[in-house]
């Protein structure tokens, strides 16, 4: 059985969201990197407790992103995973990340590929679904709890306005949302061994992008609240009547 | 060339979002001067000729009943070939559970650039620019879509629902083989009876300042006299106080209601990141100093067990 992880970094939650250079380029300086929240807690924990409960389970972690990207996936090796393999491009556009996936997914021969819900910064919620078509294997998008029994997943995956339960034939391509695991901490000796763990750069496949981000913008600031006194509240229900016409 | 609106639905009925879907493919096509078609994969009960005040012509329909069921590999398949026999140039999609699973496969298959979470509609004035959120929504990127296909999937609750001349649309039947699925569903479980939260326009959530469980009544009584969906703050979901599906934020659901409603709840910004897409925030807590208030349009210092059963007595008031 062997898993690929997807890890992709992205600016930590508390974040200050700036722009440069007339706003096309966002703002890294100060900004602290972390693995993606959906890749960190989700889909790596999982791939671990599988491979916590059976050991011939091989794990690798991918990441399209330039040598900066390399402490975050140091850190994802120190929770877990046998090797990584980083594709030395960046890119926003997700056929492009999602090519140079597939590329390695398919000279890996990988049973089963995790990703995470979205990425906190781009929040596309699109390169798994592009791996699994280019791929041609079942998606499972959108997963909250995740089982295998011998080849068979059995998923949990959320609908609109409910969840469905499925079982499917790896492989498979699942996007994995909050429930599928619990988060960890790294503990000293993963951390150890994450410094002799191979990580691997590769070159990327020729892709031509088809997107690009043509600018940034912030959203329009709040006027301010305007606050209603408590023994007031018919007032509140008049601006929301009147005012802002919600009600 | 024209715009194809994929119709999201689901026990024979059309999904609000697709309402606003096909309002948003309708304006697109008007703006490039094609003609806009839907695209309905399984059957339902609604009328689809209906669909016409929306902007749309034409309703291709692939009548096939497994459809009804998502398969997302599966209906991409569908979906192309729908793509390719009408000439589309455009595939528009809600960005919704649906539309998460279907927009990247299409968009992939069809080696379309992708834009999911548009906000708004493109400007063509250079290039063909979509505006959609990022950095969960404390931003916004202009995204430039080079290839000749294009696949978009809309923010709901972002784009409104224009209902134009009653002029039906004509239903045309696609003849387009369909797999067999490779997914065996072995059970769903919907949310009955409440409204979904990503599509409600109103949404009343509580946070850890409610104490407990037993004092949801009072979210509930309000969200019942707005019509509303209830959610809550992570910490409410994560001790059991309500269902994960409430839970709304970074790690929860992301919406954008018309109007969202917090009950004691302090606004740490990984709850922002899934409601401050809102088009308004009412706060209610009984600290001054809540960030929440930062990011709000209308707020009341106090305690939200005297304040939230007077609030839902005043809309009584007024809904009567
Ligand atoms: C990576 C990451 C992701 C996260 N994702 C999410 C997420 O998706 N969603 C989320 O919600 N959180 C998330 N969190 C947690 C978040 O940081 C906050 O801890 C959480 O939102 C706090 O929930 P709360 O506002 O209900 O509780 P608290 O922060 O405890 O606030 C309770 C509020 O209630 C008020 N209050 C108390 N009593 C009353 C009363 N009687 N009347 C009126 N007001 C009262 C208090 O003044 C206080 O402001 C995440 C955290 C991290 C680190
Ligand atoms: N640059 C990247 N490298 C590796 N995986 C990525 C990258 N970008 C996104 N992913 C994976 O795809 C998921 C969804 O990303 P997105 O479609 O950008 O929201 C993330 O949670 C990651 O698991």
């Amino acid at each position: 059985m062997k898993i690929l992880v997807c890890i992709s970094k992205t600016p930590d939650t508390t974040s200050k969201i700036a722009f440069k250079d007339n706003n096309t380029k966002f703002e890294e300086a100060g900004v602290q990197w972390i693995i993606n929240p959906y890749d960190e807690w989700y889909s790596l924990v999982r791939a671990i407790e599988l491979k916590e409960k059976d050991p011939s389970v091989i794990i690798h972690l991918v990441t399209v992103g330039t040598a900066d990207a390399e402490p975050v996936i140091r850190k994802a090796l120190a929770l877990g995973g046998d090797e990584a393999i980083r594709i030395n491009a960046t890119s926003d556009d997700s056929f492009y990340v999602g090519s140079q996936i597939a590329e390695i997914a398919k000279q890996g021969g990988y049973d089963l590929i995790f990703t995470g819900k979205e990425t906190i910064d781009y929040n596309g919620s699109a390169i798994g679904g592009i791996i699994a078509e280019l791929l041609d294997v079942p998606y499972v998008s959108l997963a909250t709890k995740f089982d295998l029994n011998g080849d068979v997943a059995t998923v949990t995956r959320e609908i609109d306005g409910g969840e469905e339960v499925a079982e499917i034939k790896l492989p498979l391509v699942v996007s994995c949302a909050k429930g599928v695991a619990e988060q960890r901490i790294p503990n000293m000796r993963g951390i150890m061994a994450a410094r002799t763990k191979p990580l691997k750069a590769v070159e990327p496949a020729a892709v031509d992008a088809l997107t690009t981000i043509a600018s940034y913008e912030l959203p329009p600031a709040k006027a301010g609240v305007k606050l209603i006194p408590a023994d007031n509240v018919a007032e509140l229900v008049r601006l929301l009547h009147e005012e802002a016409k919600v009600i | 060339m024209s715009v194809l609106v994929y119709i999201d639905h689901s026990d024979g009925h059309i999904k609000k979002s697709s309402f606003e879907a096909l309002s948003y493919g309708a304006a697109v096509a008007k703006q490039l001067g094609l003609p806009a078609e839907a695209l309905l994969l399984g059957t339902v009960t609604d009328d689809l000729s209906a669909l016409g005040k929306y902007g749309v012509a034409t309703i291709q329909q692939v009548n096939n009943d497994s459809l009804n069921h998502l398969d997302a590999q599966v209906q991409t398949k569908v979906i192309a070939e729908a793509v390719q026999s009408t000439g589309a140039t455009i595939v528009v999609f809600s960005h919704n559970q649906t539309g998460k699973a279907l927009a990247p496969r299409v968009a992939a298959s069809l080696k379309a650039g992708l834009v999911t979470g548009a906000v708004a509609l493109p400007d063509t004035s250079s290039g063909f620019v979509v505006k959609k959120s990022v950095f969960s929504g404390k931003a916004f990127a202009n995204v430039n879509i080079t290839s000749p296909v294009k696949v978009i999937s809309l923010n709901p609750n972002s784009y409104k629902t224009v209902a134009g001349d009653d002029k039906p649309a004509s239903v045309n039947l696609l003849n387009i083989a369909v797999e067999d699925s490779r997914v065996k569903v072995t059970a769903v479980n919907k949310v009955k009876g409440e409204v979904p939260l990503t599509e409600a326009d109103i949404v009343v959530s509580g946070g850890r300042g409610l104490k407990g469980p037993e004092n949801w009544g009072i979210v509930e009584d309000l969200a019942h006299a707005l019509h509303a969906a209830t959610a809550c703050s992570r910490p409410v979901a994560d001790s059991h106080w309500r269902p994960h599906h409430e839970h709304v934020g970074q790690t929860g659901i992301q919406i954008a209601p018309n109007l969202y409603i917090a009950i004691g709840i302090s606004g740490a910004i990984q709850h922002l990141a899934g409601v401050n897409r809102s088009k308004h925030i009412v706060v209610i807590n009984k600290d001054p100093e809540a960030p929440f208030f930062k990011a709000a349009d209308y707020g009341i210092v106090g305690d939200a067990f005297d304040v939230v059963p007077k609030l839902t007595e005043e809309i009584k008031k007024i809904r009567q």
